[in-house]
C-alpha cells in the first residue's frame, strides 16, 4: 500500500553559515492511523548526523504525537478533506518543529491544568500540558492553527 | 505494535502494551480489558517493559481503564515503566492514581 505521507527533506545549500538547517516537511491527512509514522519518518530526519540521547528522541516522539493528534482531531475534526504540515527547522543546537492544521484555531491560554486535583481523573486535557513540560519552547500563531516546539538537542 | 494478553500463574491478567500506546490504538487496548473484565477477571496488570512511549489519549486511556477497573470491584497495577515513560506520568500526576511498580513479577506479588 502506498504511504499517504508526502516527505520532502532539503539540506541547505550552505552548511556552513552560521544559520544553516536542513528543512524536513511533512504533509499528513488528518487520520490518526497515520501518526505513528509520521512520528517515526521526522523522528529519524530530526536525528540523522546527531548523537541523541534516549530522552530527546522520546520527547520528540511524544511532542509530535501529540501536536499531530491535536491537529487533527480538534482542528481538522478529522475532515479528510484538510491537512496537517509538519516543518522541522534542523540546526546543529536544536530542533525547531511546526505542526500547522487547516482549522480555525484556538486560544492555548483557556486549555485548563490537568495537574489540579478535580482534573486529575479526567482522561483527556494532558496533550498541550506534556507539550509544555517536554520541550524547551512552545509559541502558537496568531490565528492558534500552528504550534512551533522547540528542542534543544543536549 | 500491538497488545497481547496472557494470564499469570495467579490468575492475573496480563497485558502487555507492544511499541506505542497513542491515539491511534487506544481504544484496541480499553476493548481488550473490558473483555477481559466481561469475562470475569478482576485483577490485570498492564506491563509497559516492550513500550516505547505514550502518548496523553494513551495516558487517558490509562484512566479510564482504571475507573472501569476499580467500578467493577477489581484491581489495576502497571509495571515496566522505563525512566522516560515513567517521567509523563510524575509530569502529569497520574503516578498519584496508580499502583505502579518496577517490574511485572513486583506487581504481581503485590496483588
Amino acid at each position: 500500500m502506498t504511504s499517504p505521507l508526502r516527505l520532502c527533506v532539503r539540506r541547505s545549500p550552505a552548511p556552513e553559515a552560521e544559520d544553516a538547517a536542513t528543512l524536513v516537511t511533512l504533509r499528513l491527512p488528518s487520520d490518526v492511523s497515520c501518526i505513528e509514522e509520521a512520528v517515526e519518518l521526522v523522528t529519524r530526519h530530526c536525528l540523522a548526523g546527531h548523537t541523541a540521547t534516549r530522552t530527546i528522541r522520546f520527547r520528540l516522539q511524544v511532542v509530535l504525537s501529540e501536536a499531530l493528534a491535536n491537529a487533527i482531531l480538534r482542528g481538522n475534526q478529522e475532515a479528510l478533506d484538510k491537512w496537517v504540515d509538519v516543518r522541522a527547522e534542523l540546526r546543529s543546537d536544536l530542533i525547531r518543529l511546526f505542526v500547522t492544521d487547516e482549522g480555525p484555531g484556538f486560544d492555548p491560554s483557556a486549555v485548563p491544568e490537568p495537574i489540579e486535583p478535580e482534573q486529575i481523573d479526567e482522561a483527556g486535557g494532558r496533550g498541550l500540558f506534556l507539550i509544555r513540560k517536554l520541550v524547551d519552547a512552545v509559541q502558537f500563531n496568531e490565528q492558534g492553527n500552528s504550534i512551533c516546539m522547540i528542542l534543544r538537542r543536549h | 505494535m500491538g497488545f497481547s494478553q496472557t494470564k499469570d500463574q495467579s490468575g492475573v491478567a496480563v497485558v502487555q502494551i507492544e511499541g506505542q500506546l497513542i491515539v491511534g490504538n487506544r481504544q484496541e487496548l480499553k476493548d481488550l480489558v473490558q473483555a477481559a473484565l466481561d469475562k470475569g477477571e478482576r485483577r490485570v496488570l498492564i506491563d509497559f517493559s516492550r513500550t516505547g512511549y505514550i502518548d496523553s489519549s494513551g495516558l487517558g486511556a490509562l484512566v479510564s481503564i482504571s475507573k472501569r477497573i476499580r467500578e467493577a470491584g477489581g484491581e489495576l497495577r502497571l509495571s515496566g515503566l522505563n525512566e522516560d515513560l515513567r517521567s509523563l506520568f510524575e509530569l502529569t500526576k497520574l503516578d498519584t492514581l496508580f499502583a505502579i511498580a518496577d517490574t511485572p513479577q513486583q506487581a504481581l506479588a503485590s496483588f
